[in-house]
């Protein structure tokens, strides 16, 4: 590619993630009232959507192959366990991946 | 309250989300500048790449596609879908980020994937000014990621650490906001839809063309649940 190629081809990755963030607010005006289905979507989707994020963030562990998903599946635990018991962010997310490195490296 | 008093008192309530995202951003912005760097693009590339397209997967993906025949119009349909969960995003924030006037462009423009999640999960305290605690979340995040790029794009191939597995801190950011969440919540329906429907299209789609079925499934699930949702009162 030229260089003026190279600039056209990343200016389109920024329209297209640009596309993605504000398409909802141009296309819901802010002058009308919100119809009720968007709304509804409003405040249904954020539990929905930290959902899909949470299975996203594993989709490249590999049950089959490799460690089988157990170091993730430990250290998700760990996260959790941590957090119900303490409810302290950091703490939790700490935790979870010092442990989740500790046996990437030295138990699997 | 002064002006100066409300945003430095939104600070001090974003910063410590943020922390998460400052060890995992740093570390793999500097994968990602290293990366590009070594693949023999120079340093500015990554550089001025993370500062316009502000989107990780993308990001990583130029590597590969600066090195492909020129096609503008197959890059702009391939970000759209990569990114197209970012549409959830902002329906989920649309009342909120309108809330915050004109800080609501940069807050929809630095809307990656950690930012929602901390905005949209995030207890602010009621004496804490939401717009400038979202703002705030979104200028750090974005600046986490522009030092990490920095650094491994100018200096990576010097370091040399063992950081296998450092990347799990953002899985974990997630899986907590997830269950703030879940533990603010008063029904359960929509988490576990979007679990289930995720998953579900992950072991049938794999991993590479998971995101919209599901998106579709979880759009449909809510549109059939509609009526049963809205009668018990979720999350009201």
């Amino acid at each position: 590619m030229t260089l003026m190629q190279e600039i056209i081809t990343v200016a389109m990755m920024v329209l297209g993630t640009v596309a993605t963030r504000f398409l909802p607010f141009l296309l819901i005006s802010s002058k009308k009232p919100t119809p009720g289905y968007i709304r509804y979507l409003g405040i249904m989707l954020p539990s929905a959507a930290m959902g899909l994020l949470v299975i996203y963030s594993y989709k490249d562990v590999s049950i089959l192959g490799g460690a089988h998903g157990i170091p993730e599946l430990i250290a998700t635990a760990v996260v959790v366990a941590l957090h119900l018991w303490k409810r302290q962010m950091l703490l939790s997310i700490a935790g979870g991946t010092v442990l989740y490195m500790l046996l990437v490296q030295f138990v699997f | 309250m002064s002006p100066t008093h409300k945003r430095t008192r939104a600070l001090r309530a974003a910063f410590p989300y943020t922390i998460p995202i400052l060890t995992g951003f740093v570390f793999l912005g500097i994968a990602y500048g290293y990366y590009m760097t070594s693949e023999g693009f120079h340093a500015l590339y990554p550089i001025l790449i993370s500062a316009t397209v502000f989107a990780g997967s993308m990001e990583f993906a130029a590597v590969s596609i600066l090195k492909e025949a020129f096609d503008p119009l197959r890059v702009l349909l391939l970000t759209v879908m990569v990114n197209a969960r970012h549409l959830f995003y902002g329906i989920s924030m649309l009342e909120k980020y309108r809330a915050a006037g004109r800080k609501k462009f940069f807050l929809i423009y630095g809307m990656a994937d950690e930012t929602f999640s901390v905005n949209c999960a995030a207890d602010i305290p009621p004496d804490v000014d939401k717009g400038w605690f979202m703002l705030w979340v979104t200028v750090l995040n974005y600046c986490y990621w522009q030092f990490g790029t920095a650094v491994g794009a100018i200096l990576g191939s010097m370091i040399h650490i063992n950081t296998e597995g450092l990347s799990f801190v953002l899985t974990a950011l997630f899986v907590v906001l997830f269950l703030e969440q879940w533990l603010k919540e008063k029904t359960h329906h929509s988490a576990l839809l979007g679990l289930g429907a995720t998953l579900v299209c992950l072991l049938i789609f794999g991993n590479q063309n998971f995101i919209l079925p599901a998106m579709l499934v979880i759009l449909a699930g809510l549109t059939l649940l509609k009526a049963p949702l809205s009668k018990a009162g979720d999350r009201a």
